[in-house]
């Protein structure tokens, strides 16, 4: 291998990389649990054909969109790798060989979109979303992942490389991309049949719980990982990525308490998910103390978020807004707060003697990240619903999704009548039958 | 004969079992119910939004006896199943006009 390469920091990369894959599955149980029974299998699967479609478009044009040679004023890269051609075994990004953190990368660009499914959970058509999926990252991702992450010396992306502003994991590029994109399908599709007058409760918290739980031991490849080095700032932004998780948990549930009178199983989850969303791009340019700050805040603010969607009426299904927006809002901002300038990067927040300077440069990457990712995310929405139409009949949402677009159901409740071994042409019709035990026959 | 029906709290199913075995009932069927009293259901909270839950869990067992044993065992399932709290549930007891073991084709108290 060249001069540069470092044995250590790829193999630390790669283990990062299949960390961060796992939180895709992850996600999709985090997300199923939440929904109620008749949708869970469309839940699971929404986020995981993500990982079919992202893989092979990032293949084919995606990895040059996001990191090839600037195309021109920092905004998108160009076609030299498109089909990764062109990429030797021995080039190297910083330590690592390019294909190690072209896989890494890769992985970032899966969980993006699927993130945004929470949002429309319930309701959206399966090739609808396969189509949404392809198109958003294609026009969204790809060029927001050059402005943030692409560093070329400063001919890299506008954003992070031309203009400082500090995604260390992906604060801005992927959680307040996905969860503005998440708020504009949601509007463009519509509150859900019952929404507020129905209850829809989680199906399974067990598998919510198991989800965040996949979630938290992947971040750690997220955040860690984008050191893209085992070294020291590798270590805290491992250390940060706990403690902000941890303060948030116990942040949420201080909320709920106070607010509604229990600790629930499914704020400390949520609790859990919002400090990781928040600590993503800070992890790299804290203190663990800062961190503890930024995980309570983002713990309080995003469980009082989560109950905009009822004030201001849009049925956002899993609060993709409440947590993922909010907290990646929140997290970016901090970092002009309370970077300390003595961890991965030298900008100093307002509380460490550097003024509003960088909390400025924070605010412009909210916003620009933002205000792009809503206005496209709406267009492609609109154009996906006015062409194959991106919701479900009334019908369909009503018996479940499931059925109607996956031929499965993901429980079997029918205790009595529902014998496997005669196999069907058509659906046997279902009824109702309670299950009853004959204890003396 | 009479139809005796039980709709009590699903833990107390097993004391009910026992007392009416002691009691000496040969045969009875357990349902899983779900319904409400004057006490109603509870409140949960997922993510902020407060569900009310109206309908509890509960079991129905019903037994079939003869006249004379009717009154006594709707003591025995009331002494079994209470708590003292609310929500503990009820016990009726209905006529009927026939019984009949489909094994054997007996009818009536032979049949129980």
């Amino acid at each position: 291998m060249p001069d540069g390469f470092s044995a250590g920091d790829t193999a630390f990369v790669f283990i990062c990389a299949a960390l961060v894959m796992l939180m895709t599955p992850g996600l999709a149980f985090f997300y199923g649990g939440m929904v109620r029974v008749k949708s869970t299998l469309n839940m699971l699967v929404m986020s995981f054909i993500s990982l079919a479609i992202v893989s092979v478009l990032w293949v084919l044009y995606g990895y040059s969109l996001a990191f090839g040679p600037d195309a021109g004023a920092g905004l998108i890269g160009n076609l030299d790798f498109l089909g990764m051609r062109g990429i030797g075994l021995n080039d190297l990004t910083g330590t690592i060989p390019v294909t190690a953190f072209s896989a890494f990368q890769l992985m970032f660009a899966i969980i993006t979109p699927a993130l945004i499914s929470g949002a429309v959970a319930d309701r959206t058509k399966f090739a609808a979303w396969g189509l949404f999926v392809a198109l958003w990252v294609t026009v969204v991702y790809f060029p927001v992942a050059h402005w943030v992450f692409f560093f070329d010396g400063g001919n890299g992306g506008w954003l992070g490389d031309r203009n400082g502003v500090i995604d260390f994991a992906g604060g801005t590029a992927v959680h307040i991309n996905a969860g503005v994109a998440g708020l504009a399908l949601c509007l463009v599709l519509g509150k859900r049949i019952g929404f507020k007058k129905d209850p829809m409760r989680p199906h399974s918290l067990p598998l919510v719980m198991l989800g965040s739980g996949l979630l938290w031991f992947g971040w750690f490849g997220f955040n860690a990982g984008s050191a893209l080095a085992a070294n020291g700032v590798a270590g805290m932004a491992f250390i940060n990525t706990q403690v902000a998780t941890a303060a948030a948990v116990l942040g949420w549930l201080a909320y709920e308490r106070i607010k509604h009178g229990a600790f629930t199983t499914l704020g400390a989850a949520s609790g859990a998910v919002a400090g990781l969303v928040a600590i993503t791009p800070a992890c790299g340019s804290v203190s663990p103390l800062g961190s503890i700050a930024i995980g309570v805040i983002a713990g309080v603010a995003c469980a009082a978020a989560v109950s905009l969607k009822y004030k201001l009426g849009y049925d956002d299904s899993l609060d993709v807004v409440g947590v993922h927006l909010v907290g990646g809002v929140i997290g970016s901002l901090l970092i002009g707060v309370f970077a300390t300038g003595h961890v991965g990067q030298t900008a100093q927040g307002l509380l460490y003697g550097g003024g509003f300077e960088q909390l400025g440069k924070q605010a412009m990457g909210v916003v620009a990240v933002g205000a792009y990712s809503f206005v496209l995310s709406w267009l492609l929405a609109v154009a996906i619903q006015k062409t194959i139409g991106f919701r479900v009949s009334e019908e369909v949402e009503v018996s479940g999704i499931d059925q109607a677009e996956h031929a499965e159901s993901a429980y079997d409740f029918t205790a009595v009548g529902a014998s496997v071994a005669r196999p069907v042409s058509t659906p046997a019709p279902v009824t109702a039958t309670a299950r009853k035990t004959e204890v003396d026959a | 004969m009479k139809l005796i029906t039980a709709v009590i709290k699903p833990h107390r199913l097993d004391d009910v079992k026992d007392a009416l075995q002691a009691f000496g009932v040969h045969g009875l069927t357990v349902t899983e119910a779900s319904g409400y009293g004057r006490q109603r259901g509870h409140t949960e909270v997922y993510r902020g939004a407060e569900y009310t839950v109206d309908l509890v869990p509960k079991v129905r067992i019903e037994i079939l006896v003869e006249d004379e044993d009717a009154e006594q065992l709707i003591d025995v399932v009331v002494k079994a199943a209470r708590t003292g709290k609310i929500g503990d549930g009820k016990v009726w007891s209905v006529p009927v006009d026939t019984a009949v073991r489909v094994r054997t084709g007996e009818r009536g108290p032979d049949a129980l």
